[in-house]
């Protein structure tokens, strides 16, 4: 019995992902009532640090393409959130998030179609180039986008039937914590699907996919707008939980710390996202924490996780092309592997150090799916 | 028309600093196939030390030969210590790599000087010059700073196609292996190739500091313009690099005069949407991809 | 002057040279004959260091220079003419040669010289290497190795591509060479018989293992031979 149900779980990725996501909402739960209203706002955090992670790791693991955009996403999904949310439209939280996710996917279409046509360093400037201009339009219509004040956002109103006395934190992390999920949700059936083996085959060989049939260009357009519209969800919870959307908000920063947040997690791993998220929530408290025990000046407290952030992606690059959740698995493949994979590098061999870096997603839970 | 004098002027002024940005990452694109977005960071930090040279000494000349002189220091070790071991990885290592060192490089000069911008000081007069009744905008330090991007350009032009270790050096770009086979070192050749470009960079950096003021991230939307103007020039091409940045900086420089600055950086993305969709690979590209 | 001993070279799992011992003496050609995939590019590349070996040595005039790197080897006195010639089209003639001779300085081939030998040269000096011929760009190949007055050449099928008319021509100079400048030439050729007829020695190689050495009027005559492992 018990065995037969084990079965079905394995051979259905719906019901796979719905217990996935059923588990992590209980435990949220459980989580939230135990903890401060400080840590209460950390997982809200957290959890749209996620939705914007998973969305991106989801780009450049399955499909091969990186972003640098993905703070100007969030922007637009900040902003739209914030127009919805307040008088003139009045939206209440879940429509607002909804408004904010179907704005960034109008934006991600075409911006998708644009990097579609493009490869490596030109996506990258490319996108690095959108980063930089999108926020400046809050500049040149301050009147509608509050210029660089931005605008304020109403703290999220618990429905309610939770009780007068439920904290707004708690509520936040509800709120935010759910749009996780549905994130978890979407990729997971998504990465899992026909979908998401056409993205790695184009990801592993962009003329073999078009040679069998793909639409290269379509497939490349559809994860960017994807990964957009988890950017879009991240954003507009980022404003629902902080109640700003402002360009200061959104800085060239923002996206530079999401990429050391992918890469630490791994490029393409899901569960990589988590960890990603974590640090990027943890890290300044950390390192606030050890300027003020080493009583070090403003300046050098501020600037040390930016520092620790770039630090990450060079160390990253320097011994783990993978990130944490690829050195995992490294290890998991067994040490003669691994010593002969770091020979390969070490040697002039482009060859391994390529199936290296660009792997991730594919092997471990394309086995989990098709055992 | 005294406007659009003024605008074409100031957009030459600034095109000549954008072209040499675009110089720094076309020398470093052309011998690594890396495009280097930590170009804005590392002549952020060496515009810091020329602005500390220029505060103790005194001396505007000292602090521009120190400049290029830690650029051409810190692009070398830039080279050996952080790209040499990406350099055979796949692009998107080295793309990971040098926004990793953009970010530290940043978070560094805002630990040593803050991140509150500050002045610094031109090489000459900052009034426009006296046409008739008319005071244009632009100034002597304008020219100055046309006149000294045109010596690097000749400059590198003359070492390129003139001297043996330009030989070397662009034989080591257009076919790394077979210059290794005639006895160049090329990993030496990429090492100077970075040092001329930080150094190069390092330039701009001065240049550009007087209008833009001196902070950890005042130069980024110089890197992303420098970056669209060196695409627009094809990437491997330095006179591509120079009319790149040239026609972009006249173009910024109306959208600028006639619509708000604040629109630049968007105008320069969308000039660089467009340029890539018509021609992916730039617009004055001799040479075809050579990674597909 | 230029030895292999027991060399042998990996990729991954596969033995691309497997224990392969010769000598190349002073003014001598030895050719290395094989079929497709017999290993003769990696052997070569084994030797300039392009590519490392897995065990075995490379001496040079005594010197042990397994694991040096290209450009010291290069620097030592062997030259090595790539496999598809390894013109740099981006460069003119004159450039590509010019290059040849950097590392020695002074002590360089006069480029004169080097026209001499080869006069198309002179007439292209001036254009890129683009548009040359696939002769005269074995030419210039040839040439170009020849302006750091090497001490060993390396020459990785020169005949590939070419007239016949032409790969008597280049297999002449090769000979004039070797006697006239007392270079050691090691040629790999998949073109058995024109390789014989200017090689002092003959080397078969069969998945990267030396399995027939003799003089090259017995491999020659050696039907049996050349038909089991080339294939006529």
């Amino acid at each position: 019995m018990t065995s037969k149900l084990v079965g079905v779980f394995r051979g259905s990725t719906l019901l796979r992902s719905l217990a996935i996501v059923l588990v992590a909402g209980v435990v949220l739960i459980v989580v939230t009532d135990s903890v401060s209203s400080y840590r209460n706002l950390q997982i809200a955090y957290g959890a749209y640090y996620f939705c914007v992670l998973a969305g991106l790791t989801v780009l450049a693991g399955a499909s091969g393409q990186i972003s640098l955009g993905q703070g100007a996403f969030m922007a637009v999904g900040g902003y739209t959130f914030a127009k919805l949310n307040a008088s003139p439209v009045g939206w209440s939280v879940f429509p607002s998030l909804s408004g904010a996710v179907a704005a960034s996917i109008l934006i991600g279409i075409p911006v998708g179609v644009a990097a579609s046509r493009l490869r490596g360093p030109y996506l990258a400037g490319a996108t690095l180039a959108f980063a930089v201009g999108l926020p400046a339009l809050a500049d040149k219509f301050p009147a509608f986008f509050g210029g660089e004040n931005g605008l304020i956002v109403n703290p999220p109103i618990a429905p309610p039937w939770l009780g007068a006395n439920f904290q707004l934190e708690r509520w936040e992390a509800w709120v935010a914590c759910a749009g996780a999920l549905v994130v978890v949700f979407v990729l997971y059936n998504l990465t899992h699907s026909a979908v998401g083996r056409s993205w790695r085959a184009v990801r592993d060989g962009e003329i073999a996919a078009s040679l069998s049939g793909l639409r290269v260009g379509r497939q490349q357009a559809l994860a960017f707008t994807i990964s957009a519209s988890c950017a879009g969800l991240g954003g507009g919870l980022l404003a629902a939980v902080t109640q700003v959307a402002s360009p200061g908000a959104f800085p060239l920063q923002l996206s530079l710390t999401l990429l050391a947040g992918v890469v630490i997690g791994g490029l393409g791993s899901l569960a990589g996202a988590v960890w990603g998220a974590a640090l990027l929530v943890f890290l300044p408290n950390w390192t606030t924490d050890i300027a003020g025990s080493f009583s070090l000046s403003s300046n050098v407290s501020h600037n040390l996780p930016i520092a620790v952030y770039g630090l990450v992606l060079i160390v990253a690059m320097l011994v783990w092309p993978s990130g944490i959740q690829g050195g995992v698995r490294v290890i998991k493949r067994g040490a003669g592997s691994a010593i002969r994979s770091r020979r390969g590098r070490g040697s002039a061999e482009p060859a391994t150090a390529a199936s290296e870096a660009t792997e991730p997603i594919a092997d471990e839970e394309m086995n989990a799916s098709h055992p | 028309m005294t406007k659009f004098i003024d605008l074409t002027l100031n957009g030459i002024s600034t095109g000549a600093i954008y072209a040499a940005v675009a110089l720094a990452l076309v020398l470093i694109w052309r011998s690594t196939r890396i495009v280097n977005f930590a170009q804005g960071a590392m002549l952020m930090i060496t515009t810091f030390i020329a602005s500390a040279v220029i505060n103790s000494s005194g001396s505007y000349v000292l602090g521009f030969v120190v400049a290029l002189a830690s650029g051409l220091v810190l692009g070398a070790i830039v080279e050996r210590v952080a790209v040499r071991p990406v350099e055979n990885a796949p692009p998107l290592n080295a793309v990971i790599m040098t926004l990793g060192l953009y970010t530290l490089l940043v978070a560094v000069a805002g630990m040593i000087w803050g991140n509150t911008p500050r002045s610094f000081p031109a090489a000459f007069s900052l009034r426009g010059y006296r046409v008739g009744a008319t005071n244009l905008l632009f100034t002597p330090n304008d020219t100055f700073t046309v006149l000294v991007v045109i010596a690097v350009a000749v400059a590198l032009a003359v070492l390129f196609r003139g001297t043996s270790l330009g030989l070397r050096m662009r034989a080591a770009a257009f076919a790394p292996e077979v210059a290794r086979l005639l006895g160049v070192r090329v990993g030496r050749m990429l090492t100077v190739g970075w040092a001329l470009a930080a150094a190069c960079g390092a330039m701009a950096g001065v240049l550009v500091a007087p209008s833009v003021f001196l902070g950890p991230n005042s130069f980024d939307p110089i890197l992303i313009i420098g970056f669209v103007a060196a695409v627009l020039g094809g990437l491997d091409s330095p006179p591509g690099a120079v009319i790149g940045g040239v026609v972009l900086g006249l173009a910024l420089s109306y959208v600028s005069g006639y619509e708000g600055s604040a629109l630049v950086p968007l105008a320069a993305l969308v000039i660089l949407v467009i340029v890539l969709m018509i021609r992916p690979t730039g617009l004055f590209s001799a040479t075809k991809e050579r990674r597909v | 002057m230029l030895t292999l001993e027991e060399l042998t070279t990996d990729y991954g799992p596969i033995r691309a040279v497997d224990r392969v011992t010769l000598e190349v003496p002073e003014g001598t050609v030895t050719a290395v004959l094989g079929a497709n995939g017999a290993g003769k590019t990696s052997l070569l590349r084994t030797v300039c260091g392009l590519v490392r070996p897995t065990s075995g040595h490379v001496r040079m005039e005594g010197e042990d220079i397994t694991r040096w790197a290209v450009e010291e080897i290069v620097r030592f006195g062997i030259a090595h003419v790539p496999e598809g010639r390894g013109v740099i089209t981006e460069l003119t003639v004159q450039e590509n040669l010019r290059l040849g001779g950097l590392w020695r300085g002074r002590d360089a081939m006069p480029i004169r010289e080097v026209y001499e030998l080869f006069p198309r040269l002179e007439e292209r000096a001036s254009q890129p290497a683009s548009r040359l011929s696939g002769g005269e760009r074995q030419m210039l190949s040839i040439g170009r190795a020849l302006m750091g007055r090497p001490r060993a050449l390396l020459l990785d099928e020169p005949s590939l591509g070419l007239a016949p008319v032409l790969v008597a021509q280049i297999m002449s100079m090769v000979r004039r060479l070797a006697d006239t400048l007392g270079l050691a030439v090691l040629l790999v050729e998949q073109n058995a018989r024109s390789a014989l007829s200017i090689a002092n020695r003959g080397v078969v190689l069969s998945l990267g293992r030396v399995v027939a050495e003799r003089d090259p009027q017995q491999l020659v005559a050696d039907d049996r031979l050349l038909h089991a492992y080339l294939g006529f």
